[in-house]
């Protein structure tokens, strides 16, 4: 696959995102358009970041990759596996144009999460355009820097609502050797506890997917290290890992359909939800999709009583609040940090909240 | 501005008003309230101990109810306030305001609950970061940031400042380890960030808190992520005349796509002052040695061992040693646990910088301190956390020696400027505090800066938590010369400048 082109758009976007600003003009900032179905409706006129591409730098064995905004997600993934990469947290593209600012603005992590980290963890450094049109550096390409507030990672998961990333700098790390899966006949509820207690020892876990009829583990490592761990918790040896990419893109057929799909975010050792509709617990625990019609308010107040929080990820009314509510005080810090970064609230308005 | 003093914290003591103390008095017990000289001497500075200042007035509170009735009294009264853990800290972040309250968290140090199951833990700010490790150890789990003051340091103030350690290319920093966090804000409003679930609604505000030192919120609670404890863990010893090789050994290692547990090297003058103080065996005509830990299960490590002992030999390595047994480990790490303390022995003072730099520039770095200090007339020793790039020179010097600690500090802003020019940052993991905040106007530009004094304000607006710290002001920034206006204009002009 070849490469994006290498076009640095920083000026022009920079000079569009003040004149929004100057005219209190709301954008909506549009890389591949894979994650529209994220989060709140958009509004507002398209900031184009799709054409900002290029890797700026990759060095595998300082293991960091920078990145324009729209460089494409798969092509980071291409250059990264040439040297036996990769970003751990396993993103989910949802489609072919996704970009690697996109990618980072929704905060997505993939299977690995539990075990590698989530997104947000591998963010080292941003140049963004803040809502002033200001082209900002926060963080750099080193792991140990907490020189000023940690902003870089702030982006992450802020739907483009506190800035325009423009470069992403992100910690990579290698490939394992070996990657097996391992699948057993248990319920969900004796899964996740089992699961559980997995992670509690030294084990190279790096999945564990319970899809309502069986639960699958992915053991990711050297060759031997990988083998013996199999030895030793049993199960049945499964051939194929396309699961964890289905998973991962959310191409299951459990995912099939327009019935709305939540998303239940808890502790891991959470009890089951006991809530109506089809489950599939992902994240050990931790990750649990729901399809269901039942009431907003009931799914929220379970995950809620569980210590979690409940999203309506797909399908259903865009135009609700999609994430769960946030505690007054909460959403007023929010508000000000919002003022702080785009004082005149361009950047891609009520995605996040309507108050955002 | 209050500008830090230098140990003259006794010339400079102010007393508290009468009505203050007895405000104070009304909110908590007579003994948590300290107000005269002898009392206040031991808060007159954290671990940067050329900087003392005695606060106006210091509190142990020992409830969240005390700390928030403490912060609307200080909020109404425009008091403003220090936040200390163990004051342990290496960039003055908990040194005391002449006129400030100084909110001791030292009182707040239960384990509330160990959830096996979630794998995590639910503890008070003041806990020490080693006793979380020890109250889990009989589950098989443990806290991974490891600073080398665990034995001391405060949970809380490891998020404030978001520590690292020795494991932290392979583990993180606390902002890795951490699930959720309460807070106080400066109007003594009670927030959860955080969860024991995975992620929360809204903005990271886990990430935005963890390293902002003390100036957005008071931490009052911490639940931390519990891991296994690795099956297996050994260390290798890599010897080498160059130090341009044992850098390549890094690369190389990480190249073949093998993640140490540690990776750490020291230099000539760091391991044999180390070896002269714990006799650890290391090699003391090597130009610098390489300790790497590979952890994991008893086969991973196996597997890994091999490899790293191949690249250490073929980088040049004169000698490379694998730690027979459990104690050989301990004692090979000895040397480099006790690096700072070691040069404590060979010089009546020390000053140790934290600069991290893209690993590929570690030679060039060594080389040009080493040109540097001979300027100045200095020794400078050299340890470097070789996983992550955080580099810990350590400037010699004699405090009575007329203008010695002066030039100590010179040559200290230009390492860390040499730090920023090679592509890294001013500060690794001990924060920037009063210490850096001339390093933060080579680091960042004006914009930047203004949108962190823009962040500050959306959690406390009239500068109540640690004002002086952190980031610097425009003025400041400006005087120095170090400021880089785009197009004449400066940004946020809504915002005053002093």
């Amino acid at each position: 696959m070849t490469g994006s082109e290498s076009r640095d758009q920083s000026t022009e976007l920079a000079a569009r995102v003040r004149a929004a600003s100057a005219a209190a003009e709301a954008l909506e900032i549009v890389g591949g358009a894979s994650k529209r179905f994220l989060g709140r409706a958009a509004g507002g006129t398209p900031l184009a970041v799709g054409a900002h591409t290029g890797i700026v730098s990759y060095e595998p064995t300082e293991l960091v990759i920078t990145a324009r905004g729209g460089t494409p997600l798969a092509e980071l993934r291409q250059t990264l596996a040439e040297h036996e990469q990769m970003l751990a947290f396993e993103p989910p593209a949802f489609g072919p144009a996704a970009t690697i600012g996109g990618t980072v603005a929704c905060g997505l992590s993939g299977p690995r999460r539990p075990w590698a980290g989530a997104l947000r963890d591998f963010v080292l450094g941003v140049k963004i355009l803040n809502g002033r049109g200001e082209i900002l550096h926060f963080g750099g390409q080193v792991m140990k820097n907490v020189a000023g507030y940690d902003l870089s990672r702030l982006m992450a998961g802020a739907m483009g609502t506190l800035g325009v990333l423009l470069e992403v700098s992100l910690k990579v790390l290698p490939r394992p050797s070996t990657e097996w899966s391992l699948g057993f006949e248990l319920d969900p509820a004796a899964a996740v506890a089992r699961v559980n207690a997995w992670s509690g020892r030294p084990l190279p876990l790096s999945g564990a997917c319970h899809d309502g009829t069986r639960l699958r583990i992915r053991l990711s490592g050297t060759a031997n290290g990988v083998a013996t761990a199999a030895r030793r918790l049993g199960g049945e040896r499964l051939d194929t890992d396309a699961f964890w990419d289905e998973l991962r893109e959310q191409r299951l057929p459990f995912f099939a359909g327009e019935r709305p799909l939540w998303r239940l975010s808890l502790p891991p050792a959470a009890e089951p939800a006991a809530l109506d509709g089809a489950e599939l617990c992902d994240w050990g625990g931790a990750q649990r999709w729901l399809r269901s019609d039942t009431d907003a308010a009931k799914i929220r107040a379970a995950a809620a009583r569980l210590g979690g929080q409940a999203t309506l990820f797909r399908h259903g009314d865009r135009h609700t609040s999609v994430y769960h509510p946030l505690p007054p005080a909460l959403m007023v810090i929010h508000q000000r940090l919002k003022a702080a970064l785009d004082p005149n609230g361009i950047l891609n308005p009520g995605r996040l909240y309507p108050e955002l | 501005m209050n500008t830090p003093a230098r140990n003259n914290g006794s010339a400079d003591t102010r007393h508290p008003p009468r009505e203050l103390l007895a405000e104070l008095r009304a909110l908590l017990p007579a003994q948590a309230v300290l107000h005269t000289p002898e009392d206040l001497r031991p808060y007159e500075c954290d671990g940067l101990t050329a900087y003392r200042q005695t606060p106006l007035v210091a509190v142990l509170p020992e409830t969240v109810e005390q700390v928030q009735a403490l912060l609307r009294l200080c909020h109404q009264r425009q008091i403003p306030v220090v936040a200390r853990g163990a004051g342990t800290g290496l960039s003055g972040g908990a040194l005391p305001l002449a006129d400030g309250l100084l909110l001791s968290l030292a009182k707040f140090n239960r384990i509330l609950e160990i959830d096996t199951a979630n794998r995590c833990a639910r503890v008070q700010p003041g806990v020490r970061n080693l006793a979380i490790s020890e109250a889990v150890a009989g589950h098989g789990l443990y806290y991974a940031p490891d600073p080398s003051s665990q034995i001391a340091c405060s949970i809380g103030g490891n998020v404030a400042e978001n520590s690292g350690g020795l494991h932290c290319l392979k583990y993180g920093l606390t902002v890795h380890n951490i699930l959720e966090i309460k807070v106080l804000t400066i109007d003594g409003e009670l927030l959860t960030i955080g969860s024991k679930a995975l992620d929360c609604a809204g903005y990271d505000l886990l990430a935005l808190l963890t390293g902002s030192e003390g100036m957005l919120a008071v931490i009052v609670e911490v639940t931390v992520k519990l891991l296994p404890k690795p099956e297996c863990a050994r260390l290798l010893l890599g010897a080498f005349d160059q130090v341009e090789h044992a850098g390549s050994a890094v690369a190389r290692i990480i190249g073949a796509g093998i993640i140490p547990g540690g990776l750490e090297l020291m230099d000539n003058p760091a391991l044999r002052a180390a070896e002269d103080f714990v006799h650890a065996g290391y090699p003391t005509d090597a130009a610098a040695i390489l300790l790497c830990e590979i952890d994991g299960t008893d086969e991973e490590v196996g597997d890994q061992i091999d490899a790293v002992r191949t690249i250490l030999t073929e980088c040049g390595a004169n000698e490379v040693r694998i730690a027979g047994d459990e104690a050989e480990r301990a004692r090979m790490w000895a040397g480099r646990k006790a690096a700072f303390p070691a040069v404590g022995r060979i010089s009546p003072d020390y000053y140790c910088m934290d600069g991290t730099i893209p690993r590929r520039e570690l030679a060039t770095v060594l080389a040009r301190t080493e040109e540097m200090a001979r300027e100045h007339g200095l020794r400078v020793v050299n340890v470097f956390h070789a996983g992550d790039g955080n580099l810990h020179p350590l400037i010699l010097y004699d405090a009575n020696a007329p203008g010695e600690l002066e030039s100590t500090e010179a040559l200290g802003a230009k390492i860390l400027n040499l730090c920023v020019e090679v592509g890294g940052t001013i500060t690794g993991e001990h924060g920037v505090g009063v210490e850096k905040l001339v390093g933060m106007c080579e680091q960042f530009r004006a914009e930047e800066i203004a949108q962190f004094h823009a962040v500050k304000k959306a959690f406390d607006e009239h500068g109540l938590l640690n004002p002086g710290k952190a980031v610097p002001t425009l003025h400041r920034c400006a005087e120095l010369g170090g400021m880089h206006v785009h197009g004449g204009a400066l940004p946020f002009p809504d915002i005053e400048r002093f």
